[in-house]
């Protein structure tokens, strides 16, 4: 049975909607089903144009949260919309409130959610990808009950395309009263600026790990980034250890990214590393241990001490000019 | 201040991992306290021991033929565990892990429920807020520090920007990042003191949810498990000062130079 109704959650950020969505709005429309999509903050008649563009016709509006945290009032609007009509399945970003709103709508639907998914495939029904131990495997799955099925796809799974749509038509869809669910709130928002190209969109990520063996070091990464023009990222044991803080996280609960050269520095890859890095088109690693799982998905591995190649790379990068 | 922290026996993550004929990861192995976890405990007993009284209780869903885990939350300094442990959970999935662990959560009825941004061996990462929406309770994921102010909960709170201060009334879910604490190793003392500490164990039936957990309830099904397109790794190079020259050259070679 083909599909015929597809949902998409556009999460807003800054005046846009975020990439992951636009790259899910563009995969829906390969289903040759009707794609709507769910925002919030306000700002949704502002957003039309863009999700229109993007391929969905309609645009369900919760409309302004007043600082609450989005899972519990946007899974309520979509649970209230989907009693009176549900699509086949709702496709939404894995971000932090992506995973809320995914999380609340399950349980308030009562329906499966299947999360990490890096492929969708169209056979009668949705077939959805799933890497597992660190890439190496693909696993594909299928809801087997009656819809909709709640799927969160991870970020970069598809490429965004707009479809030169219209824009679409605005559709208010309030939460309604959320009673002690929705009673988190955002007091105040903080910023941590960080200089250069974002770590998603760099074409070079240049990344450190445990292999640095104290803070200080991450000196190196950043510098070695900064004279590629790229970006400055980490492994989860050093964002866990303190040494840099959680937004250069790559990786399952980090960020995902796929630059023209990725340069793993002292990293031994991890499984839950690689997932965030291996779609990259190129990887370099050093690392002192010959034997590191990085080295089987390395391109060129220098088996080596980062406290020497990464000057030595610095130093060479410099006389360049 | 009564404290449940959800917790999860999983096979060590630095021993290779395998999936059943049934593609249910192998679990036939020894089974330590996902690591992710014991950020949890360790902030649930600095909260307990912050408000000066009440007790940190550990819940957990699978097989109980291997405790050592939760032994070692106890050691840590939980009061007590609960592990709901049946044959016919295998294959449940984070919905149903969620009505398991919410039905367990309401007898306990603690004000404040910590668990993990997600587990280490499955890391589907749901199953927190669906047990929050299960319990009525406000939610607050990816906590970077919590702290509580009388019946107000204050987190830090991870976004794509930076971090959202975030408050919320009692009881509530918080899912805590690695890092929030620095979690302690478990004194001599603590792990003497763990041993008569009890671990209750309870089965679906105890709970009232036959049939509605378990592989059927789960609703989904794995079609094929195939090997994902592998990337050939290329040239290693043991580093003899010539390092820094390969990786140039590399570079040049792909146009980043």
């Amino acid at each position: 049975m083909a599909l015929s109704s597809i949902w998409v959650v556009a999460e807003p950020s800054n005046g846009t909607l975020t990439s992951t969505s636009l790259e899910l709005l563009t995969h829906a429309r390969t289903f040759g089903a009707t794609v709507s999509a769910v925002t919030w903050d306000g700002n949704a008649p502002a957003l039309a144009a863009l999700a229109g563009e993007y391929g969905a016709t309609t645009l369900y509006d919760v409309g302004d949260l007043n600082g609450a945290l989005p899972g519990a009032p946007v899974a309520s609007a979509i649970a209230a919309l989907v009693a009176s009509g549900a699509p086949d399945v709702i496709l939404i970003p894995t971000s932090y409130d992506g995973r809320d709103i995914a999380g609340r709508l399950s349980a308030r639907l009562d329906r499966p959610v299947l999360t990490n998914v890096t492929g969708l495939i169209d056979e009668g029904g949705v077939v959805t990808e799933h890497p597992v131990f660190g890439g190496t495997l693909l696993v594909r799955a299928r809801f087997t009950a009656e819809g909709p099925g709640i799927v969160v796809a991870r970020a970069k799974s598809f490429a965004a395309e707009s479809a030169g749509g219209p824009s679409a038509t605005v559709v208010s869809a309030p939460a309604g009263d959320t009673g002690a669910r929705g009673g988190a709130t955002i007091v105040v928002s903080h910023v941590e600026e960080r200089t250069g190209p974002k770590l998603e969109e760099a074409a070079v990520v240049v990344s450190g790990g445990r292999g640095l063996g104290e803070a200080d070091k991450y000196a190196l990464i950043e510098e070695t980034a900064k004279l590629l023009h790229g970006a400055a990222g980490a492994s989860r044991a050093i964002v866990d250890a303190g040494w840099v803080p959680y937004s250069h996280q790559v990786g399952q609960t980090g960020k995902t990214v796929k630059p023209t050269v990725y340069i793993a520095c002292g990293i031994s890859g991890a499984t839950q590393h690689m997932v965030g890095m291996k779609g990259s088109k190129n990887i370099v690693a050093i690392n002192k241990d010959a034997d590191a799982p990085i080295f089987q998905i390395a391109d060129l591995g220098i088996v080596g001490d980062v406290h020497k190649v990464l000057p030595a790379l610095i130093a060479a990068l410099k006389s360049r000019g | 201040m009564n404290v449940v922290v959800c917790v999860k026996q999983i096979p060590d993550p630095a021993a290779p991992q395998a999936l059943e004929p049934t593609h249910n990861l192998n679990r036939s192995g020894k089974l330590i306290l996902d690591e992710a976890d014991t950020y949890g405990v360790e902030m649930a007993l600095q909260l307990v021991d912050k408000a000066g009284a009440g007790e940190v209780t550990v819940v957990s869903m699978g097989s109980a033929a291997d405790v050592a885990g939760l032994r070692n939350a106890l050691a840590m300094g939980a009061a007590r565990a609960i592990i709901v442990s049946d044959d016919s959970l295998r294959g449940t999935d984070s919905l149903g892990t969620a009505k398991v662990l919410a039905a367990v959560i309401r007898r306990v009825n603690p004000d404040l429920v910590l668990a993990a941004t997600e587990s280490s061996d499955g890391y589907t990462g749901t199953t927190p807020v669906q047990l929050a929406e299960l319990l009525g309770l406000p939610s607050i994921t990816f906590a970077k520090s919590v702290s509580v102010e009388g019946t107000t909960l204050k987190v830090n709170r991870q976004t794509e920007a930076g971090y959202d201060e975030v408050s919320s009334p009692l009881p509530a879910l918080v899912t805590v990042t690695a890092g929030v604490v620095e979690p302690r190793y478990a004194s001599f003392k603590g792990i003497m003191a763990a041993k008569s500490k009890p671990i209750e164990v309870l089965s679906v039936d105890d709970l009232g949810l036959a049939g509605e957990v378990g592989p059927a309830g789960a609703r989904q099904e794995i079609t094929s498990v195939v090997a994902a397109e592998s990337r050939q790794s290329g040239e290693k190079h043991v580093d003899e000062g010539d390092g820094a020259d390969k990786i140039i050259a590399f570079l040049e070679s792909i146009k980043v130079l």
